[in-house]
């Protein structure tokens, strides 16, 4: 089998994985990450909605070996310790979720949409997240704690979404 | 779902890449992945061989010389939508890139992907068209004109890469799209310009063999670039994809409404 690195969550990973191993499937299978969650498994709904290099991708839809070399950001990698990331957080506090099964994906989406643009307004929020589908909220409280979490990532001087491991 | 074994190569050049498609006999080249993945776990492609151009040098890149822009194959949609010298040059073209598919997919799908797949909805075609750009491969260039040749096929000969997409900057340009809300496909999108090439218009999204010129639009707004001046110009309702989400007629009538709203807005 193959042999690839990447760094996950800032730690450096040499794997052997088949050449027809998707990056969701790495990360579930093999590193036991299951934060990555596997919705439509057709690049529709961003629940497995990670950071390559920074850049939100939908892990279903990458294969491993594209990603060989590459840093990989899951959402066990944004909290520090006990402290919750300012987006995780803003979900939290707008209770931006129901069932909480997309909540990985938006928050992963969200974090590159802000990071990428710090003057983010209603619409910009609703563009970005096109990627990401929620089937029991409505988006409204998703919205909200996407909006309240880039004022507080850019408070806490997260001025960047590359800056996630 | 998962997708059945094949081999994988990642060459460091044009010339590995090609060497490694012919020695395979049934290889598809991955670039963003971002329809071939989708299609491999539907089992309508089934490749014995995947080459990944993610390693080749030189491939992602936008470069400015004079009146060209020019923008490697492998550059991402997002990098296209955020780029300062797209953004300055050709306008149009890097709102066009702005509303592919979503963010994630902008992250990770690439110009040539898009262009080599040619399918009759993407919105690439109808910037390459409507533009009168130029398509770079390793052997030739071929002009926007003789690259597009039906649904999903393109004159790209047998194992051809697209190395670089070559742009005129136009005088003025805009693309209007229609966006299937599910998909973000274009229903319908139009892409209006006026450069050297005089006035270009095309549509994607709307006719049966893929993306097209509308000469009559160009004629009249080569006289006068107006909205006005295509008011009364109809594409034959009978040529337009017919489905589901639109009939013909529907597909038809759009055209000539996004051709407008084109012109009003590259006239801005």
């Amino acid at each position: 089998m193959p042999q690839i690195t990447l760094t996950v969550n800032g730690t450096p990973q040499s794997l052997d994985v088949p050449a027809n191993a998707l990056l969701v499937d790495v990360l579930r299978e093999t590193l036991a990450l299951t934060g990555t969650h596997v919705g439509c498994d057709t690049s529709q709904c961003g629940a497995c909605t990670v950071h390559i290099d920074g850049r939100s991708a939908k892990s279903c839809t990458v294969l491993a070996m594209q990603a060989n070399g590459a840093r990989i950001t899951t959402i066990e990698g944004l909290q520090k310790g006990a402290e919750l990331h300012p987006m995780q957080e803003a979900f939290r506090k707008h209770h931006g979720l129901q069932c909480g099964f997309c909540t990985p994906g938006m928050i992963m989406a969200a974090v590159a949409l802000v990071g990428d643009k710090p003057e983010i307004d209603e619409a910009g929020v609703r563009h970005g997240l096109e990627g990401n589908l929620c089937r029991c909220t409505g988006y409204q409280n998703i919205v909200a704690a996407v909006l309240d979490g880039a004022r507080s990532m850019h408070s806490a001087g997260h001025t960047t979404g590359k800056a996630g491991g | 779902m998962g997708i059945p074994a094949f081999d994988y190569v990642r060459p460091a050049n044009l010339a590995d890449a090609r060497k490694a498609y012919e020695a395979s006999g049934d290889a598809r080249y991955i670039a963003g992945g971002q329809t071939l993945l989708p299609v491999m776990k539907q089992r309508l492609a089934q490749p014995a061989s995947l080459i990944d151009l993610g390693a080749i040098e030189g491939l992602s890149c936008i470069t400015v010389d004079g009146n060209t822009l020019t923008v490697g194959a492998m550059t991402r949609h997002a990098e296209v939508a955020a780029s300062p010298d797209v953004r300055r040059l050709i306008p149009a073209l890097a709102h066009l890139a702005g509303l592919i598919g979503d963010p994630q997919v902008r992250n990770r799908g690439t110009m040539g992907g898009s262009l080599a797949n040619n399918d009759p909805s993407a919105d690439y075609p109808a910037a390459v068209l409507g533009l009168g750009a130029t398509v770079h491969t390793d052997s030739r260039s071929i002009a926007a004109d003789d690259f597009f040749d039906g649904l999903f096929t393109t004159s790209l000969e047998e194992g051809e890469i697209i190395r670089t997409i070559s742009f005129p900057v136009p005088e003025r340009a805009h693309y209007e799209k229609f966006a299937h809300p599910a998909s973000r496909f274009a229903l319908v999108g139009v892409m209006v310009s006026k450069g050297s090439q005089g006035v270009r218009v095309a549509a994607t999204g709307a006719g049966q063999s893929g993306v097209f010129r509308v000469t009559d639009m160009e004629a009249a707004l080569g006289k006068s670039f107006a909205p006005s001046a295509i008011e009364g110009i109809k594409v034959p309702a009978e040529d337009m994809i017919a489905d589901m989400h639109a009939p013909g007629a529907y597909r038809a009538q759009l055209v000539g409404v996004l051709a407008r709203r084109a012109v009003a807005a590259a006239l801005e």
